[in-house]
């Protein structure tokens, strides 16, 4: 499975990439915020996206609309994986078509169970 | 005259530094006695701030010193670190991203947005409180070290 990871923090990238190791997806490319997810998304092939919220430039809820808006990308299931931790919050990303949800902080086996259900 | 955060604000921050400490670092932390930061010794060398905007304004900083630090993101990240470089800034930003996002849920009627973080380094640095509210703040021992977390928080509504 190919995943774009977006978040402006190497740090989060480095956790979530060795969550993902750990579950045996490899094929991991990074992005550090919308705008970049965006330019990289373009180059087609990936299957599931896994999206932080706040990020200079173009935050996650607004990449995660051009995402759905998109024919090209619009398919892509996005886990938007973030500290934004309100209802309101939840609500206006599932509202805008995120396919799950992750709030910081998190075990690294909630985010794996997240991405093996949409897998299946 | 400057009043000192209420405890009802601070509580959220408090709840959410333990719960993240205990699942992103498997790290088992306790608060100790509240304090005002005007009374307070406290220099640091590594600090990592959250602006609040919105209902309340504000900042949270969790602030470490350097070897606490360095245990710290070790755990955080899963790998040994021995030198305050930009990985560990980065680290210490995003755990106090976390600790003021995580917070948000139970301060909601506020309508609270928070920044980026920014992240502050100098050996023996101080943080100061502002002119409107006196900051307290939240002494946390752990077997990494001892840190503190300091909220500045003043209500608009």
């Amino acid at each position: 499975m190919k995943i774009l990871l977006v978040d402006d923090s190497s740090t989060m990238r480095r956790i979530q990439k060795n969550t993902l190791e750990k579950i045996g997806h490899t094929d991991v490319t990074e992005a550090e915020d919308g705008v970049d997810a965006i330019k990289k998304l373009a180059a087609g092939g990936f299957e599931l996206v896994l999206m932080d919220w706040n990020m200079p430039n173009m935050t996650g809820i607004e990449a995660l609309k051009k995402i759905k808006a998109d024919p090209a990308t619009k398919d892509i299931p996005v886990i938007m994986v973030t500290s934004e931790s309100e209802k309101t919050r939840i609500m206006e990303a599932i509202q805008s078509g995120a396919a799950n949800y992750v709030v910081k902080p998190f075990q690294p086996e909630t985010l794996a169970e997240k991405i093996s259900s949409i897998k299946k | 005259m400057p009043s000192p955060v209420k405890v009802e604000h601070i509580n959220p921050f408090l709840s959410a530094t333990i719960e993240t400490f205990k699942s992103m670092l498997r790290t088992q932390i306790t608060p100790g006695k509240i304090i005002l930061i005007k009374g307070a010794k406290l220099s640091y060398d590594i600090s990592g701030i959250i602006g609040l905007s919105g209902g309340a304004r504000g900042t949270v900083t969790l602030s470490f010193p350097r070897i606490t630090a360095l245990k710290a993101v070790s755990e955080f990240i899963g790998e040994k670190v021995v030198t305050m470089d930009d990985t560990v800034k980065d680290a210490i930003g995003e755990l106090t991203n976390i600790v003021a996002g995580s917070a948000k849920k139970d301060l909601a009627q506020y309508k609270i947005n928070i920044s980026l973080p920014s992240v502050i380094t100098g050996e023996n640095h101080k943080v100061l409180g502002g002119k409107e509210v006196i900051p307290l703040v939240v002494p946390f021992s752990s077997p990494l070290g001892d840190f503190n977390l300091i909220v500045s928080f003043i209500s608009e509504t």
